[in-house]
């Protein structure tokens, strides 16, 4: 049976790992490539990487990231951050990633889906979305959580689905940081609203919020970052954790 | 040992070359018709569309030297079902290497409240029946992406579920091919790969 999917995810600022709280407060947490190597022996299934400076000079050091990750690790990874165009996305797969994500160019120019799902299949191209719950409902927002739209997160979800991605990323900005769990409402929401599978993201702090979010919550993955950077949550432990849940899981 | 990793407008052709790497193995990245017939193992890997690959292969006749191969050549992915007779994917005729067609996986064939497609994530092989599988155990965990799958038959040498049981690797005289990821799936798949080298 396919499994539920423990993801790491690496925010990488001028080369290096980066973590914040509720996206501020920046702090240094290591080498990108020293750490995704051992989230690989750790048995991370998958990992994210989201560049957060993601300006154009620095796009080339992305690129040399990308690939010297590509070489040293042998489990698929993301990269997301910035990225705008299908010659962004060609330089970044070139490079050794398996997907790109994209978030507030895909909301400006929808059609930059189309354009990726057509040329380089639905297959690598996740479609990240940060909410937020507000006036009595789930709203998205754009760069990096700066910038709300009045647009609903779950129309946003299916007309990206629609468009061709071909994965949802959801980062609950309400959650994220606080370690206080999953934002269960919206991913159930999301995950039944569309037909491909939705990574969430945004307040993991204990291994029975991870339970929660694949039972109660519906989600294919699990994305977190400073439960895992910090060690408060080993990734073999919480695999064994949710085996004992009953959770397909790979160990 | 020379290696050739058969080049052509897919993704994640690095990605095979960076695991052979780790295992080792220098690969040479080529669409030359005479350095891919005279390589010692060939591997035709790639994630992408079907028509539009079998329309860049058949415009360089690469098709033409993928099946007049005679030494082991191992298909990825994408690779796995342009081995086949024909794909739903573009409705598109491909190398007739395994006679068996590709399809879509189906909403309603589903598992309980629908499948997702694409597949994507970690799923297991079993039924394995192939020295490329020498030392894998049954169960094992590899990394799928896709939407389309090859059904059971008479060359298929691994099986797995996904709404039905289907065929995640085929094999038919020299002719391999794996529909998970082997480059992308930790240590198990390097062993899988390693197993290839050794044939």
């Amino acid at each position: 049976m396919l499994t539920k999917r423990i993801i790491p995810c690496l925010d990488i600022k001028d080369g290096r790992t980066v973590k914040g709280v509720n996206f501020e407060n920046i702090r240094d947490a290591g080498d990108p490539v020293e750490l995704a190597i051992n989230y690989a022996k750790q048995g991370a299934d998958e990992l994210v990487f989201l560049d957060i400076t993601a300006t154009n000079e620095k796009r080339k050091t992305l690129s040399e990231l990308v690939t010297r990750i590509a070489k040293h690790i042998n489990i698929p990874f993301t990269v997301g951050g910035g990225i705008s165009s299908v010659e962004d996305v060609s330089v970044l797969l070139n490079a050794g990633a398996d997907k790109i994500s994209v978030n507030t160019s895909a909301f400006k120019n929808p059609q930059l889906i189309n354009d990726l799902a057509n040329q380089f299949g639905s297959q690598c191209v996740v479609l990240a979305i940060d909410t937020k719950f507000e006036g009595g409902d789930w709203f998205v927002y754009l760069n990096g959580g700066r910038v709300k739209t009045e647009t609903k997160t779950i129309d946003w979800a299916k007309q990206g689905v629609a468009l061709g991605a071909g994965e949802i990323l959801l980062t609950s900005m309400n959650n994220d940081g606080t370690k206080d769990g999953f934002a269960i409402d919206i991913t159930k929401a999301v995950s039944e609203a569309v037909n491909v599978p939705v990574i969430a993201s945004g307040g993991a702090g204990t291994m029975e919020h991870f339970s929660d979010i694949f039972t109660s919550g519906k989600a294919d993955a699990a994305l977190a970052a400073s439960v895992f950077h910090y060690k408060e949550i080993g990734i073999p432990e919480l695999k064994k954790f949710l085996k004992t849940k009953n959770i397909e899981i790979r160990i | 040992m020379k290696i050739a990793i058969i080049k052509y407008n897919a993704g994640n052709i690095r990605s095979v070359a960076f695991a052979l790497e780790r295992i080792g193995i220098t690969p040479i990245i080529t669409d030359d018709a005479d350095e891919i017939r005279s390589a010692d193992k060939v591997i035709f890997p790639g994630v992408g569309e079907a028509s539009s690959a079998m329309k860049y292969l058949s415009e360089r006749k690469l098709d033409e030297v993928i099946i007049s191969l005679t030494q082991p050549v191992l298909g990825i992915c994408l690779g796995v079902q342009l081995m086949c007779n024909f794909s739903e994917e573009g409705n598109i005729k491909c190398l007739g290497i395994f006679n068996q067609d590709v399809k879509k996986f189906s909403q309603t064939e589903g598992v309980k409240g629908g499948l997702k497609i694409p597949q994507i994530g970690w799923n297991t092989i079993s039924d394995l029946k192939s020295p490329l599988f020498k030392n894998i155990k049954e169960n094992s965990y590899m990394y799928f992406v896709h939407s389309y799958f090859v059904e059971l038959g008479e060359n298929t040498i691994a099986t797995t579920n996904y709404g039905i049981n289907y065929s995640s690797a085929l094999n038919k005289d020299n002719f391999y091919a794996v529909q998970f990821h082997t480059e992308k799936s930790s240590d198990v798949g390097q062993n899988i790969l390693e197993n290839f080298i050794k044939l």
